[in-house]
């Protein structure tokens, strides 16, 4: 019998920047000079995250608007992104960057679950993290609020794209970070109850969609409780709704067209004939 | 900062520190913890990077631990600090780590050495570093004393760290102290509004 493997997930990542895509790059942009096309810019959440601790857990907050340039590329992405069900964390920066990083380590939490039979640290993803981050020395653009709680209580982790951590009560990043931070220190206390602390973190992210022009939209919300519960509101205020804007709109009544408009002239149906391959099963040698 | 204070195995050291940590002119942490243990009795500062200090101060505290398993008791500060040393000497063009370590073995007593950007590694009685180092040389070179008593010592780096961060931007918050000797560490805390020395 072959050797046995252990979980190849969990053994040390090969060192230092992988430098696969940077070849690549190099061609796209040698191509892209020579035809004077416009590279596409990467979708950045330039953004409001934020995460607190209450008297029962943490709450974290976002707003909704992710942008390319100048331009608004989705008014309701999502950008508190699962990791347990104890974990979330909130990603601001490039979002390809942000969603792939939490994915991975996600799934190695999942992994390390199902070896150690435990239920996952908020301190083991924040270490997860800023490994992966400081290996990729910056290049991964990833600023995130990691918040969750655990068998030693509720908490909030920031982590940068270069991979410092700072372990705090309450804290804010992305564009929009200094007005959110301004709500924070203004009306945060020690031991606050569940209400107050979403309506805190709901104003700071409005703080943050007012007065940033990288953050918009609305704000979603997520609590973590200590009894284990977790509850994730999208578009838990929205002040900026779509619908009114495009309902203001006058098209042509030739654009909407109802059901029923073609007529139906035959109709015939025909079973596809599919043949199962012969299937035979021999007893594995000893 | 750290200070070492006392006599031979008696002898023992102070490390400080203030708690701000900046991203250009923003304040990202308010009250970080530049004070990071690498093993039981020995402390580290960091300045500069704080992902690459962070990440170097992983690394010893995790190659510490192995040693004091072979080693079968305290690994000395002298190691600390050239694990410190290789990190930072070999990876110097990448990094931006400024180190002071510090703490108690029992063949040494307390000592403390600096690892500065080079990867130097130097011990001395009493090493400063960071931004707002450069704004108490002189007040370290005038009151410093080989021989203080732990009170003075810690009283001493207080009102050190105060100047600095009345004068240096890139300082402020929180002063953190941990004093390490024989019987293990203790830390302080001292409130923004208790400082010793503020901006007149």
């Amino acid at each position: 019998m072959s050797e046995f493997h252990g979980n190849s997930s969990l053994d040390e990542a090969p060192p230092g920047f992988s430098f696969d895509n940077c070849h690549r790059n190099a061609m796209i942009e040698q191509v892209a000079a020579k035809s004077n096309s416009v590279l596409p810019t990467a979708t950045k959440t330039g953004t409001t995250i934020v995460g607190m601790v209450y008297k029962d857990g943490v709450v974290l907050g976002a707003d909704t608007r992710a942008t390319g340039g100048t331009e608004v590329c989705d008014k309701n992405c999502e950008k508190i992104h699962y990791m347990a069900d104890n974990i979330y964390c909130c990603g601001a920066g490039t979002a390809a960057d942000t969603e792939k990083t939490t994915e991975m380590i996600s799934s190695q939490l999942e992994l390390l679950r199902m070896n150690t039979k435990s239920p996952s640290r908020v301190v083991t993803a924040c270490t997860l993290l800023k490994r992966m981050l400081f290996r990729y020395q910056g290049h991964i653009s990833a600023a995130l609020v990691l918040g969750g709680c655990d068998v030693s209580g509720p908490h909030v982790y920031q982590i940068y794209p270069h991979g410092s951590t700072g372990k705090l009560p309450y804290t804010t990043m992305g564009s929009g970070s200094l007005a959110a931070m301004s709500v924070f220190e203004t009306e945060w206390r020690d031991d606050m109850s569940e209400s107050e602390a979403v309506e805190l973190v709901k104003k700071s992210i409005l703080a943050g969609i007012f007065n940033d022009l990288g953050s918009g939209s609305s704000c979603d919300t997520c609590v973590i409780r200590m009894d284990g519960t977790t509850e994730v509101t999208r578009g838990a205020v929205a002040p900026n709704p779509v619908a009114p804007l495009r309902a203001a709109i006058n098209r042509s009544s030739k654009l909407n067209i109802g059901k029923g408009t073609t007529p139906v002239l035959s109709t015939t149906f025909t079973p596809a004939r599919v043949t199962l391959a012969d299937v035979t099963v021999t007893e594995m040698e000893q | 900062m750290a200070v070492t204070y006392g006599e031979g195995v008696d002898s023992g050291v102070i490390v400080g520190a203030d708690s701000r940590t900046s991203t250009g002119s923003y304040v990202a942490n308010r009250v970080s913890d530049k004070l990071t243990p690498v093993h039981d009795s020995i402390y580290c500062c960091r300045s500069g990077s704080t992902a690459d200090t962070q990440a170097v101060a992983d690394y010893v505290r995790h190659f510490l631990a192995q040693h004091a398993i072979t080693l079968d008791s305290k690994p000395q500060v002298k190691t600390a600090a050239y694990l410190f040393q290789k990190l930072v000497y070999n990876n110097k063009d990448r990094m931006s780590a400024s180190i002071i370590c510090a703490g108690w073995d029992p063949v040494n007593g307390g000592s403390v050495y600096c690892v500065p950007l080079g990867g130097a590694c130097v011990q001395q009685d009493f090493a400063i570093g960071g931004s707002g180092s450069t704004y108490i040389y002189g007040l370290m070179d005038a009151s410093y004393r080989v021989g203080m008593s732990k009170a003075e010592c810690i009283d001493f780096v207080k009102k050190t760290i105060s100047h600095a961060m009345a004068r240096d931007g890139s300082s402020g918050g929180v002063i953190r102290l941990a004093a390490i000797d024989k019987t293990g560490v203790e830390r302080f805390f001292v409130g923004g509004n208790d400082l010793p020395f503020t901006p007149q």
